[in-house]
């Protein structure tokens, strides 16, 4: 606190409210933070390496592991076989026939699921022992487009579930179908939300150990809540809760939601400890984040708006498909009913139908992600108020003005059930278009669209939701099934207010902050109450199962520190001071109402020469309990739960109050895009927040300032791409990328109303998800207004925006153009690599059959290969060692030939399995006789997976060429021994690719 | 990502250096900054069991620039190369495209040599090494031998170096004082790899642009008494020639558009 407790020991004011520097930072800038990995851990604890499935979909027919174990230094090797009888599925918030339990059992559904785990006595040996592990797969079909894989032909991820639409609903609140039927005017658009994240510094880290006293476990990890799903790991171990003791860090690398989706691994390394019989750490690596922790659900939704003349929109009606990947995982698939209850955002929309359908495909499990479902449905509802009001003519603020919901009416009741409770949106409007001079920025426009430039402005509005409803899940079951489970509603929180001996004061929370500046904010908070200096107030935020006070909904997610935290800290001090006023009052012999706590005293407020230090009081309880009046318990500890009774259960009619409390946020912004290399740039942007009582405006614009970080990368850079046969290829930060400082915006931040919270003992709000939901489709409509195109989606890669702006032919290729050398790409919106071409080679065909062939030629013509064993006139195998440059690796290939017609034809199928990844291919020959020797015709498709694809994306088709034109280079030096070596041998060499031809 | 086991070999000689490839072969691999082949050991994509640190190497330190341009060794950094402050006097063309190279951690271990025998596709030493016709110097147990950089650079991530041969130093020859130059790189963000960057030299009637990102090596091509009327169907005719491939970051075509587009905006600029 350099630089600060001077001041504070001065003040009068209250602390809340005022810009504190952050007590975190003492650590965190100077480095001595402690972190998961940093944790020292028990002598003898083994360390994991997890093996992963290079496929999007397989079954797995068998694990050997016999050589892995050989490897010294390796304990144990687990596969899913072993965890099952230590386990029970992983439930989620509605029944179904699902099994998952955090590895494969007999399938794998992902590139990156988890098939088997090495325990050795260093990370070095347990990855060396991966490539030992044998998997004998049958690798199935996957789907990766979650309307495809409502279809009756896709591949079904789980035969149990019967479809890969695990859950449909269909919600109606006013008559949306009515409406829009007689509707005179109507619209619609479909979106395509991506699949991105928001990646931390800080990856997942685990230390479990079985504890055979208890036969439960103990765990430390950077685990983020919410602890509801605590209880979900203990019955998945079979074990009562309280045995399950789990332990967070005090410091935290970033999470931004994706810590949540640690836990299935927590029920997997604490049955991997059991078996091996030791403490078991690991520490996830970046590939393995990548692939295999935690995404947000993309989406797709179509969405529908009635609307009259005047703009006044009656009605929407959307159906979501939302795609989870390959697993549900608890709380899955909350974010699209936490949103649930805004579905018409910030308007008075008075008729909305909702279709959910939760769909699982090939691709990572889904997770928390900051935003938690609001940046999928607010693009969809703030790109069609935009159509909306291009369709009319409209300029597209003055069409959300008609529409906002009017200052006075709140606490406002919107029709699917959320309760916003307070706020001002005309004039947050107001204050954003002045201070972010909205005027100027229009002339700005006109002047560069004279001058030929592709200029475009935007709008977007939310309403920014806070603390959760921990019941809002139940409404993805029908009113049945929720009569029968029983009322799910509220979210507690707790803190724990202890006074000692020497008077000194520990705030014990449940908010396991990530950086956010909790402690801080909290200490304000009760310093505040007990009139104390912000540093006499210690808070630890660390958590223990076993000894801390928590509830379910404990934790770091939807914005609920503001909200919840603060009013159970506030509650906490409140009832420290109702007994110290006691203590004091008695003491000082005046009235409890004539006391007040400030300036380190108790003291009356009539007399103020008439009081006790703060701490001789806490003293008294601990010193002299005697002295205490009667009745009164020793010792200062006391604990809040707090909860809101505005939180209520799912309604009859599927109506919830899906948080507690509402903020919200408006932008605006100008945008260039460069016509010549499709180059988005933000040339100005003003975005504003009403979050209610603002507790210190150094953390809040910390949150503004990192959510709009964030939600540039989720609108310019950031995608996990997979291509149709589910191969992930964003396996790195070279291949997913984040912006950095260099690509950091700074917008205006606009100083508006904080209006208060009714619901929330500080009437504060949340702010940490805001540009999350307005900032992607504030720059989507932009881009839509500069280039007059509908279809916009994220990200806003250049080559993605040059393609809507030259959507014509490309310029043809020299009329003379003589294509010398193949031309091989890789389509990343196709299911494989596709390629073909011809070659001459001087010699006989029947010459070129023999060569092609004959296993001892093969293996000669086959780059890397020295040997091939030949099974049947069909079938040969061998062992490769390629690569290209410094990559090499080793590969088992398996070739087969089929639909032979000597000399003229033969179809080459064959798969490379090896640790890089593995590959199946097919290529189809032809041998036509030419004067003077023999064409080779050939075309192919090679689907790759794996760590290959997943980092080497940039290279592979380049890579993929230089093998494949080594091979018929072979073929030319084999077949002709003699032909003179010249360039250009290969030919004239045609080549297609992509697609599904 | 952790790296397969591996033993470090840390010669006091290039001769030491030069033996120990040659006694290995196929499984020794030259490090000097790492800053590729760290990347590759950690994720496994490269195994070698040998690694020869050539970074200590004071014999591969040299730095000389002058009028005759750029001699580097291989144990030199691009930082150091960087900061030299002769370079921008007369190598501005490799001071503009160094600031292209990563980033300034990356380039305070990186070597430019390291660059050239890495052999990425999108790279701008490689590409530097090409426009400006340079030459690379490798030496093994049998001698040294000089290799112009259309020799050299034969393809993506691969090179003329053979197993046994250490690459000493390149040499990247000055410009005229006639010469006019400009360069150009469309990355995603700051430091990325190169969609496409190119490098522009003009001088007396000849225009000679060389382009990387889009092909599997460094292209280089030269016009005389190119009229500004020629330029886009010059570019159009390279564009075509190169093909491009597609990637997670960039289309085929896009990089043929970006070719043409910024490669016309290039030349003027070069030649105005």
């Amino acid at each position: 606190m350099t630089g600060m407790e001077d001041d504070v020991s001065e003040m009068r004011e209250p602390l809340v409210g005022q810009k504190i520097l952050r007590t975190e930072d003492q650590t965190l800038l100077r480095g001595k933070a402690t972190f998961m990995d940093d944790i020292p851990i028990a002598k003898g604890t083994l360390h994991a390496a997890f093996l992963r499935s290079p496929h999007a979909h397989a079954r797995i027919r068998g694990i050997d592991a016999s050589e892995a174990l050989k490897l010294k230094g390796v304990h144990a090797v687990i596969t899913g076989e072993d965890i099952k009888p230590y386990t029970k599925p992983l439930i989620v918030g509605f029944a179904n026939p699902l099994d998952y339990r955090g590895i494969a059992m007999d399938k794998v559904r992902y590139v990156g699921e988890p098939v088997a785990i090495v325990c050795a006595t260093d990370r070095y040996r347990a990855e060396d022992a991966l490539k030992l592990i044998k998997v004998d797969y049958e690798v199935l079909d996957a789907v990766v487009d979650p309307v495809r894989a409502c279809e009756e032909s896709a591949p079904v991820l789980h035969e149990a579930a019967g479809s890969n639409r695990v859950s449909h609903r269909v919600f109606n609140h006013g008559e949306a179908d009515k409406v829009l039927d007689a509707a005179k005017n109507k619209t619609q658009i479909t979106i395509r939300y991506p699949r991105n994240s928001v990646t931390p510094m800080e990856t997942y880290g685990v230390v479990a150990e079985y504890k055979p006293d208890t036969g439960g476990y103990d765990v430390t990890s950077n685990f983020q809540g919410p602890f509801s799903v605590h209880t979900v790991m203990a019955i998945a171990l079979k074990i009562p809760s309280a045995k399950l003791r789990h332990k967070s860090p005090a410091n935290s690398g970033g999470s931004f939601g994706s810590k949540l989706t640690l836990f299935p691994y927590i029920v997997v390394l604490c049955v991997a400890s059991r078996l091996a019989g030791r403490p078991l750490k690991w520490i996830e690596d970046r590939l393995e984040h990548h692939a295999s922790s935690s995404v947000a659900p993309s989406r797709v939704t179509t969405i529908e708006a009635a609307y009259d003349d005047d703009g006044t929109v009656n009605a929407l009606r959307m159906e979501h498909y939302d795609d989870h990947g390959a697993h549900l995982r608890a709380p899955m698939p909350a974010p699209i009913y936490r949103m649930h209850g805004l579905s018409t955002n910030c308007y008075t929309i008075p008729n909305v139908k909702v279709t959910n359908n939760i769909v699982l495909t090939n691709k990572c499990p889904t997770g928390a992600v900051r935003g938690f479902g609001g940046p999928q449905l607010y693009f969809a509802i703030e790109r069609v108020m935009n159509k909306v009001a291009k369709e009319l003519g409209m300029d597209p603020l003055a069409l959300m003005e008609k529409n906002l919901i009017p200052a006075g009416s709140f606490p406002y009741r919107a029709p699917a059930g959320a309760l916003i409770d307070s706020g001002d949106y005309q004039q947050v409007v107001k204050d954003s278009v002045e201070q972010g001079k909205l005027d100027w920025l229009r002339e700005r426009q006109k002047q560069a669209r004279a001058e030929g430039k592709l200029y475009g402005i935007g709008f977007a509005a939310a309403v920014e939701p806070s603390q959760s409803n921990m019941g809002y899940i139940s409404t993805l079951k029908t009113k049945e099934e929720r009569e029968k489970a029983g009322p799910k509603d509220g979210a507690v929180a707790s803190c724990t207010i202890s006074v000692d001996a020497l008077g000194s004061v520990n705030v014990v929370g449940d908010s396991t902050p990530q950086g956010q500046g909790h402690q801080t904010a909290l200490a304000q908070i009760v310093a505040d109450e007990l009139g104390l200096n912000f540093s006499d107030i210690t808070v630890n935020l660390e958590t223990d199962t076993q000894k801390d006070n928590w509830s379910i909904a404990a934790g770091n997610y939807s914005c609920r520190f503001s909200p919840a935290s603060t009013s159970a800290a506030k509650t906490a001090a409140e009832r420290v001071r109702v007994k110290m006023t006691k203590v004091a009052g008695r003491f000082l012999n005046v009235p409890e109402d004539d006391i007040e706590f400030a300036d380190s005293m108790i003291r009356s407020k009539s007399n103020p020469d008439n009081g006790l230090e703060f701490r001789r009081v806490g003293g008294l309880a601990h010193w002299s309990p005697s002295s205490l009046p009667e009745g009164m318990d020793p010792g200062i500890r006391e604990v809040a739960y707090w909860n809101a009774p505005e939180l209520t259960p799912t309604t009859a009619n599927d109506e919830i109050n899906t948080s507690l409390a509402y903020g919200f946020a408006f932008d605006f912004c100008g945008v260039e895009i460069d016509p010549d290399t499709g180059n988005v740039k933000v040339d100005h942007y003003v975005t504003a927040h009403d979050c209610g009582t603002i507790l210190n405006p150094g953390l809040a614009k910390g949150q503004i300032r990192g959510s709009f970080a964030n939600a540039i990368g989720a609108s310019l850079y950031e995608e996990f791409v997979y291509k149709e046969d589910g191969t992930f290829l964003s396996g790195t930060m070279a291949d997913y990328l984040i912006p950095t400082a260099a690509e950091a915006i700074d917008p205006v931040l606009v100083d508006t109303v904080a209006i208060p919270s009714p619901f929330t003992r500080l009437g504060a709000k949340g702010i940490a998800e805001g540009n999350q939901y307005t900032t992607p489709v504030c720059l989507a409509n932009a881009v839509a207004d500069a280039l007059d195109y509908e279809d916009v989606t994220m990200p806003l890669t250049p080559s993605k925006v040059f393609g809507w702006i030259n959507s014509g032919e490309e310029m043809a290729p020299p009329a003379d153009e003589e294509k010398t050398e193949e031309r091989l790409s890789v389509d990343f919106s196709g299911d494989a690599l596709r390629g073909e071409g011809e070659t001459f080679v001087p010699a006989p065909r029947e010459k070129v059959w023999e060569t092609l062939l004959d296993p001892k030629e093969m293996a000669a013509l086959i780059p890397g290969c020295r040997e091939l064993d030949k099974h049947a006139e069909d079938h040969f195998t061998g062992t490769l060692k390629m690569g290209v440059g410094a990559v090499r690796g080793t590969f088992e290939a398996d070739i087969r030939l089929k639909n032979m017609r000597k000399p003229e034809s033969v179809e080459i199928s064959g798969t490379l399995d090896g640790s890089l990844g593995v590959s199946r291919g097919t290529g189809w020959v032809e041998l036509d006789e030419v004067e003077g020797g023999t064409n080779v015709r050939y075309r192919y498709e090679i689907h790759l997976s794996g760590t290959i694809a997943s980092v080497g994306g940039r290279l592979l088709s380049g890579a993929a060429r230089l093998l494949i034109n080594q091979f018929f280079r072979a073929l030319v030096a084999r077949a002709a021994p003699d032909a003179a070596p010249r360039k250009g041998l290969l030919g004239k060499i045609r080549s297609k690719f992509g697609g599904n031809s | 990502m952790k790296p397969a086991p591996f033993s470090i070999h840390i010669p006091d000689t290039i001769d030491e250096a030069v033996a120990c490839l040659a006694e290995h072969g196929e499984e020794a691999r030259v490090i000097a900054g790492g800053q590729s082949l760290m990347a590759m050991l950690n994720m496994r994509l490269a195994e070698p069991s040998i690694l020869v640190d050539v970074s200590r190497l004071a014999d591969l330190k040299k730095l000389e620039i002058g009028p005759d341009g750029l001699t580097v060794g291989a144990a030199t950094t691009q930082a150091e190369v960087f900061h030299h402050p002769d370079l921008a006097t007369h190598m501005p063309l490799i001071r503009e495209a160094l600031t292209h190279v990563g980033h300034i951690q990356t380039r305070n271990r990186g070597t430019i040599c390291g660059s050239l025998c890495h052999a990425d596709p999108s790279a701008e030493m490689p590409l530097l090494l090409a426009t400006l016709g340079g030459t690379v110097t490798l030496q093994s147990a049998s001698g040294t031998r000089t290799l112009s950089a259309s020799e050299f650079q034969t393809g993506l991530l691969e090179t003329a170096k053979q197993q046994g041969e250490l690459c000493i130093s390149a040499h990247f020859p000055s410009l005229p004082s006639s010469a006019k130059w400009g360069f150009r790189e469309i990355a995603r963000r700051d430091g990325d790899f190169a969609i496409v960057a190119m490098a522009c030299i003009a001088d007396k009637g000849t225009v000679r642009l060389g382009v990387g990102g889009v092909s599997d090596a460094p292209t280089v091509e030269e016009w005389t008494d190119l009229s500004t009327a020629d330029i886009p169907e010059a570019l159009n005719r390279l564009a075509w020639k190169m093909g491009g491939t597609d990637d997670i970051h960039a289309s085929a075509r896009y990089r043929r558009e970006l070719v043409r587009r910024i490669g016309q905006k290039l030349i003027e600029e070069t030649l105005s």
